[in-house]
């Protein structure tokens, strides 16, 4: 490729990694407090309750992202056109616009959220449960109410616990963000994959990784600074 | 004036009756040791007093405020939340493993609930934190996080913050089990002047020697029951009663074989 063709290349993969970006940014605004949620679910003292959650989070875990992807996108055109599906629930589907661009996206972030609220409910659950009973033991002890231990005691600990096994996730959604292009989602290794073939080169691809490379880079130093921050106890 | 009073105390565990007829008094400025084998449910009578556990039967007053009561069908009935709480307010507690919070300073564990319980001014508490610093020997060790001080540091800070909600009765679950024997004695020394200050308090305890010398009473405990109850001189010096004759000679035995 000549330098001109590089730098066009260039340009084009910098317009699209907005969509990449809005993949990451998206999972993450909605899995985390999901997660959350599920992490809470999963505790909770009712059994059908933190049973079906755990349903749920060996489901999400034990099936590959890029399958659940496809699934979400293909749910509702299959449903309409499946013959055993009820005439009240084809009716409903009818509703649903799966023409253009926001519903695959939707889509996307759908699969997205739900699977990674699985990854990060376990790692909150793991975090909340590794606080010692003596804590709330000595909260309870100086009549501090749930909520403040809560907040003031748990809560803080339980970050500073999550934070490695966190990063890890945050930089693995970076990359997952290219199993968009499985629904034609034009995202950057979509279109580094379409230049190579135009090209009949590599480059585009390597351009691509450079990348994801620098987005995990940046990550990796956040959080280890992050990290360093909470290192002022043990 | 009794800060404390236990009638018929009892408490199971599944099927294991762990406290039976518990019944003692606490006056204001006593000093009670409690000894006794492991697993005589020491540490259950304090967690039901503290209300870690919920007793069976029995009752229990505190302050003149009771936790729990026969009603008059001879029910056993806890009070209110309201009440409970307020009872919980006058009870302080040392734990063996200290407990303290280990992503706050020293300072930031004794105001902590001063400020965010009693909503003490939090110039008002850091003043008060500083007097029972000194107190405890630990000014300038405010600003240092638990890791960063030896076991019996932090057990006086364990003992300062339990001070600072100005508790009516203050109660010590094996405080120096889990020390060292050359940071056991800066403990106990905390604890005597607390109690040469009159500082009501009851400490489940295996320091014999300590117990002697700071108790008011010695409450000997084996097998969910209190078996015996006098004064120090009483229990250690000239006791009747075979079961505690028994724990503490073989205790003796141990402290001498320890020794050599
Ligand atoms: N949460 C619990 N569930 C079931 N059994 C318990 C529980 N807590 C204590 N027990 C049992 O109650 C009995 C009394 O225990 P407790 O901890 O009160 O003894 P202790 O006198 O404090 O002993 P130690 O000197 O070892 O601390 C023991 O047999 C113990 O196994
Ligand atoms: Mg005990």
């Amino acid at each position: 490729m000549t330098s001109e063709e590089i730098r066009k290349v260039t340009g084009l993969l910098l317009e699209h990694l907005l969509p990449t970006l809005k993949v990451f940014g998206f999972t993450l605004l909605f899995s985390v407090p999901l997660g959350m949620i599920v992490a809470l679910l999963k505790m909770c003292k009712f059994k059908p309750i933190s049973w079906l959650t755990n349903v749920y989070i060996l489901i999400m875990r034990g099936t590959p992202l890029m399958l659940q992807i496809i699934l979400v996108r293909y749910l509702v055109p299959m449903l309409r056109i499946n013959e055993n599906t009820p005439e009240w629930l084809r009716n409903i589907l009818l509703e649903i616009n799966i023409a253009g661009d926001n519903y695959l996206f939707n889509m996307i972030i759908v699969a997205f959220v739900f699977n990674y609220a699985a990854y990060f409910a376990e790692i909150f659950r793991g975090g909340i449960e590794s606080i010692p009973k003596g804590q709330y033991e000595a909260a309870y002890a100086l009549s501090m109410t749930k909520t403040q231990t809560f907040f003031r005691i748990v809560l803080p600990q339980v970050i500073k616990r999550i934070v490695p096994a966190s990063a890890n996730e945050v930089i693995t959604l970076v990359k997952d963000t290219s199993l968009a292009n499985v629904v034609a989602y034009a995202e950057i290794t979509l279109v580094a994959n379409q230049q190579m073939q135009y090209y009949s080169s590599i480059t585009p691809l390597v351009i691509a990784g450079v990348f994801y490379f620098v987005m995990s880079f940046v990550l990796t130093v956040l959080f280890a600074l992050i990290e360093k921050k909470l290192n002022y106890y043990r | 004036m009794a800060i404390l009073e236990v009638r018929n105390l009892s408490k199971k565990f599944d099927d294991v009756q762990v406290l039976k007829d518990i019944s003692f008094d606490v006056n204001k400025g006593e000093v009670i040791a409690i000894i006794g084998p492991s697993g005589s449910g020491k540490s259950t009578l304090l967690r039901c007093i503290n209300q870690f556990e919920k007793a069976d039967g029995g009752e229990i007053t505190v302050c003149d405020m009771d936790m729990l009561v026969k009603d008059s069908k001879d029910r056993t009935v806890f009070s209110d939340a309201k009440t409970l709480r307020d009872i919980r307010l006058k009870i302080g507690l040392v734990f063996q493993n200290f407990n303290l919070f280990p992503h706050m300073t020293v300072l930031g564990n004794i105001i902590e609930a001063p400020v965010k319980v009693l909503k003490t001014p939090k110039a008002e508490a850091v003043e008060k934190a500083m007097e029972l610093l000194k107190k405890m020997g630990l000014s300038e060790k405010a600003n240092a996080y638990p890791y960063e001080l030896s076991g019996g540091q932090q057990q006086r800070v364990s003992i300062a913050r339990a001070l600072a909600l100005n508790p009516e009765i203050l109660f010590f679950d094996e405080p120096t089990s889990a020390l060292d024997p050359e940071l056991t004695g800066q403990v106990l020394k905390v604890i005597k002047e607390l109690a040469e200050e009159k500082m009501t308090m009851v400490i489940v305890t295996h320091e014999m020697a300590f117990a002697r010398d700071v108790a008011d009473i010695v409450v000997f405990m084996d097998g969910g029951y209190i078996v015996e109850m006098g004064t120090p001189e009483k229990v250690f010096g000239n006791t009747e009663n075979e079961r505690t004759k028994q724990f503490l000679s073989r205790y003796n035995n141990d402290v001498m074989s320890a020794d050599e």
